[in-house]
């Protein structure tokens, strides 16, 4: 019998293409066909999606807002700075510890602030007279009780129509109270989806805390993680897994993360990039102003984790290091392989597809490709074209009115505080042995040829795309979970992983293998027709007379 | 400690709220809307609203939630949504093809002042509703009221939308079942059939968000009321509304303009409050009670009566919406308990009214704490300086709960990590077995757990 990859080979996703565009008013179907590509592979070079533009009103989106990439995305991790939502009750109300993201205090006096949701809670007399008074009276009242080193204030839809400064009000604050408070104009409707918003909170970060102290930690090999959130304590098995290879963690962005990790991240000396799309610029920002290079590096995947480790290791090329870091992948590779041998004979040849916000859609295709399944359909809630086409679009990317919103800042090497980490000797040397820094190629060449990519798709496309292929799993987030799985489809949730993790590194590889072999091998959707729904003629019958 | 900060000091707050016991007007619109068969719900405003409501629902019900939303952008909210409404809906009818629209606002939308009435209009002129199809719409700007509040404009924005008046009675009486669980809006129409009373229940979420697997995704499942009764509903005997912050808005709606007339009562939890719905139901349908109803109440007030021992003096906290509050504190006053620490986020006066006839009429030898609006860090504080015996709210309160070493019983919204209540009711007389069995269950698997060795016993 042929795999299900193997049918999906037979079929042409084009076709596929141009009947979903056929339910579409005119104008709709013309902008959707732009987002919608097929991968050719390797060879997809010059291949164009269209990304990062509005999302169509009236269309079911899987798409969040400005204010949910900031505050929930970016600052959601950091457990010592109390967050305050200056809005409505709602806001703060949905972001409160929903994303899964664990944190670990070391110590039961440390802050931990993330069980709590502080909002303003704005009724409408703040909506008329304006809301200033009572966000600077709260920051007070925070502060009376908490005690953190640092607050921070985000902005939400009616702050940002009404005119309330919350710069200004954290300035003030910042002044009376003597500890670092800042603000974030992340309005849910700036930009176009949650990108906006990861970019608003990395600027603020950037502008605010980083740099600002230089005892970072000691260590002989340092480097910052970026774009890594800890869902399901993912950062903790990274954590360990550096440790035990000698490589000293200043800070992580923002998995996992205190206040003192961002302001003495510029003492490290390598950015490893883990999600491109969230967190780039501040790696690019980093290099400008301290002189710290970055590579990508992806710890999904236990080839990735190794590839990573081993590119880590290069870049600072000690002998020691190398040869730890291949001991500890020598350590941890058998009960890997153990595992991918063990449920391989239940996933081989099994599709998925994986439509998730940034890299995640990208990065657990390698987990799926290690025990043998096919990512047959891919793409992006919030992503930009370079994280699809690769870093070389970047030039040729237009900057629409919506992206014009988001600030841009500009950066100077710090006059004290850059430092070039290799000659030019050494990058030459580095180069020639094939090593890149700020290389990305994006998912679409790394997806098999004739496999779908779309961006920003909604309820209908996929429930469409369901429909035709009739995957072995689809992951998602929470909002499209239910529905795929009431035709019968496993649904995994690649957002906070459906109550599982952690699924980086070594360890999180054996549990996402064991996860989705659970998942695809399931009983349970034997049962979903009823007996007599599937064969509904009665072959014999009893009479009574 | 997971809320290591929470000081035993209380000091007074005005202006910051911690880990609020409510939460906006919108997503309350939005589940009121799932409750009609056919319908698609609109998030007019930025598209994190919608996000939210939807992923908040689907935690708490494991079940599809679709909505859609204007997805504003910075345009929008300087130049109005005009454009982006009338094209949302043009776009909803055409691909997802539902039978009615849902429109509500947002504070975004709601600041700028968009008026929602005109953009519908305008849809239907520029010819983007289709024969036949219809919209309603609603006002729930999220600093006002709470998700219960949210809930009550979109029951009105449904009467007010669809309700007609014929003149010639449909012998139906009207049941706004306020902002429950599907499986409770099922106990409600299942009580009702006993009765023997025809009623037009809505919203009606049962089938909707607890719909069965079939093998396929059906945006538009078989639940819901269906419009023709929602329709019909100016012609019915009577309203009675469950609930006065969600339903009575509905109810009075209908009494002025249709001279249906109406009863607000509380929602049906625990005894008394099921009695008095059975009894209004009865009068307004002018029926007998049959008497299976009044066995199914004996076989609770017997439990009840069995159980009345280990509920007696226990002290207990309550956190939730208002009217579910109400009756749960009647129901635990009438098992013996002492209700010590009661909060709701949502504001109203009327409800610490309610709450203090309540504890003079039972004769409470102390006086409660009531915060109307509080937080739950307000009731956490609370308990750690007068402790209690069991918490009854939403799933945040695990947090409380694990600190202090409290049983607790999961109940209102969201209930995010625990399983039943979209299946099984806690309205009604059966409802009200499960609540107490969960109450006692909580209690003594606590007591097992602690008793020394030679108190451990078999027999309670």
């Amino acid at each position: 019998m042929p795999t299900k990859t193997e049918e999906y080979m037979k079929k042409d996703p084009t076709d596929f293409k141009e009947e979903i565009l056929k339910k579409y008013p005119p104008k709709v179907a013309r902008k959707r066909a732009k987002s919608i590509v097929i991968s050719k592979g390797k060879e997809s070079d010059g291949l164009e999606i269209q990304a990062n533009v509005r999302t169509i009103p009236g269309i079911i989106t899987m798409r969040g807002c400005t204010y949910a990439g900031c505050k929930g995305v970016i600052l959601g991790p950091t457990r010592d700075i109390v967050n305050i939502t200056h809005g409505p009750v709602g806001c703060g109300f949905y972001s409160w510890l929903t994303r899964r993201n664990q944190t670990s205090a070391p110590n039961p006096e440390d802050h931990n602030f993330m069980p709590y949701c502080f909002t303003t809670d704005m009724q409408d007399s703040e909506i008329i007279f304006g809301g200033e008074k009572k966000l600077m009276a709260a920051i007070l009242e925070a502060y009376e009780i908490m005690k953190p080193k640092a607050i921070a204030l985000f902005s939400t839809c009616p702050v940002g129509l009404i005119g309330d400064d919350v710069h200004a009000v954290a300035r003030e604050a910042k002044e009376k109270l003597g500890i670092n408070v800042f603000g974030f104009s992340c309005e849910g409707y700036k930009g176009v989806s949650q990108s906006a918003g990861h970019h608003i909170a990395n600027n603020a970060i950037f502008t605010n805390v980083v740099g600002t102290d230089d005892n970072g930690k000691e260590g002989k090999y340092k480097i910052n993680l970026l774009g890594e959130y800890n869902i399901g304590g993912d950062a903790f098995v990274i954590e360990d897994l550096l440790d035990r290879c000698g490589i000293t963690l200043v800070s992580t962005f923002s998995g996992n993360s205190t206040y003192d990790q961002f302001a003495t991240c510029h003492t490290a000396d390598l950015n490893a990039i883990m999600c491109h799309r969230s967190i780039n610029y501040v790696a690019e920002m980093m290099e400008t102003k301290f002189g710290i290079p970055w590579i990508k590096v992806n710890f999904i995947g236990a080839e990735a984790t190794a590839k990573s480790l081993r590119k880590i290791a290069k870049y600072f090329g000690d002998q020691e290091l190398i040869d730890k870091v291949e001991a500890v992948i020598a350590e941890e590779m058998p009960a890997v392989k153990a595992a991918q041998d063990d449920v391989r004979s239940r996933t081989e040849g099994k599709t998925a597809m994986l439509f998730v916000g940034g890299s995640r859609a990208h990065h657990y295709q390698e987990l799926f490709a290690e025990i043998g399944m096919t990512s047959i359909a891919a793409g992006y809630e919030f992503a930009h074209r370079d994280d699809y086409e690769g870093r070389e679009v970047l030039p040729t990317i237009k900057v629409d009115a919506d992206s014009r919103n988001i600030e841009e800042i500009e950066v100077e090497q710090d006059p004290t505080r850059f430092k070039p980490r290799k000659t030019p000797e050494e990058l030459e040397k580095l180069a020639a042995e094939g090593f890149e820094f700020k290389d990305y190629d994006g998912m679409i060449p790394e997806m098999k040829p004739k496999t779908l990519v779309m961006d920003d798709i909604n309820q209908y496309e996929a429930d469409k795309l369901l429909e035709y292929y009739k995957p072995d799993i689809f992951c998602a987030g929470i909002k499209e979970k239910y529905s795929a799985q009431k035709m019968g489809i496993p649904m995994k949730q690649l957002h906070s992983y459906d109550y599982h993790g952690p699924y980086a590194a070594f360890k999180g590889a054996i549990n996402f293998y064991y996860e989705i072999d659970r998942m695809v091998s399931a009983k349970v959707w034997d049962l979903v027709k009823a007996p007599w729904e599937k064969s509904p003629e009665l072959a014999a019958a009893y009479n009574w007379e | 400690m997971l809320l290591r900060h929470t000081p035993k000091e209380i000091k007074e707050r005005k202006a910051l709220v911690i880990n609020p016991a409510k939460t906006c007007q919108p997503i309350g619109a939005m589940y009121a809307a799932l409750g009609i068969h056919g319908c698609l719900p609109h998030s007019h405003g930025s598209q994190g609203c919608c996000a939210y409501h939807r992923s908040s629902l689907t935690r708490h019900y494991k079940d599809p939630i679709a909505a859609a939303t204007s997805s504003f952008t910075e345009g929008a909210s300087v130049f109005g949504g005009q454009a982006n409404l009338v094209q949302a809906i043009d776009n909803m009818f055409t691909v997802y093809d539902p039978e009615i629209i849902a429109v509500h606002t947002t504070c975004l939308s709601e600041t700028i002042g968009d008026d929602v009435a005109q953009i519908a209009d305008k849809a239907k002129q520029d010819g983007k509703v289709p024969e036949g199809k219809k919209i309603i719409y609603c006002h729930t700007p999220s600093y006002v009221g709470s998700h219960v509040t949210g809930f009550s404009n979109m029951v009105l924005g449904m009467v007010k939308g669809l309700a007609e008046k014929t003149g010639k009675k449909n012998g139906k009486v009207n049941v706004i079942p306020g902002y429950v669980e599907p499986s409770d809006m099922e106990e409600i129409k299942r009580l009702s059939a006993m009765v023997g009373v025809k009623t037009i229940m809505f919203p009606d979420t049962s089938g909707v968000v607890n719909s069965p697997m079939t093998g396929k995704y059906n945006m538009y499942p078989d639940g819901g009321t269906k419009i023709a009764d929602l329709k019909s509903s100016g012609d019915s005997l009577a309203t009675i509304a469950l609930g006065e912050w969600s339903s009575a808005d509905g109810a009075k709606y209908l009494d002025a303009t249709y001279k249906v007339p109406c009863q607000v009562l509380d929602l049906p939890i625990g005894v008394t409050a099921t009695d008095n719905f059975i009894d209004a139901l009865r009068k307004a349908a002018g029926v007998n009670v049959p008497d299976s109803v009044t066995k199914e109440r004996g076989v609770l007030v017997d439990a009840m009566c069995d159980y009345q021992q280990y509920f007696h003096q226990k002290k207990v906290a309550l956190v939730g919406d208002p009217d579910q509050l109400i009756p749960l504190t009647q129901f635990c006053i009438n098992l013996g308990m002492y209700p010590k620490h009661i909060v709701t986020g949502t504001p109203g006066n009327k409800f610490r009214k309610r709450m203090e006839e309540m504890f003079a009429e039972a004769d409470l030898p102390y006086t409660p704490n009531v915060a109307v609006p509080g937080d739950m860090f307000l009731l956490h504080q609370w308990i750690k300086n007068e402790p209690v015996d069991l918490i009854i709210g939403n799933t945040y309160c695990k947090y409380i709960a694990r600190d202090e070493d409290i049983p607790m019983v999961r109940h209102g919204f969201p209930i995010l990590d625990r399983f039943g209540h979209s299946v099984f009711p806690s309205v009604g007389y059966k409802g009200a077995m499960r609540l107490m069995e969960q109450m006692l269950n909580a209690m003594l698997d606590k007591r097992d757990r602690e008793s020394s060795e030679e108190a451990f016993e078999l027999v309670y």
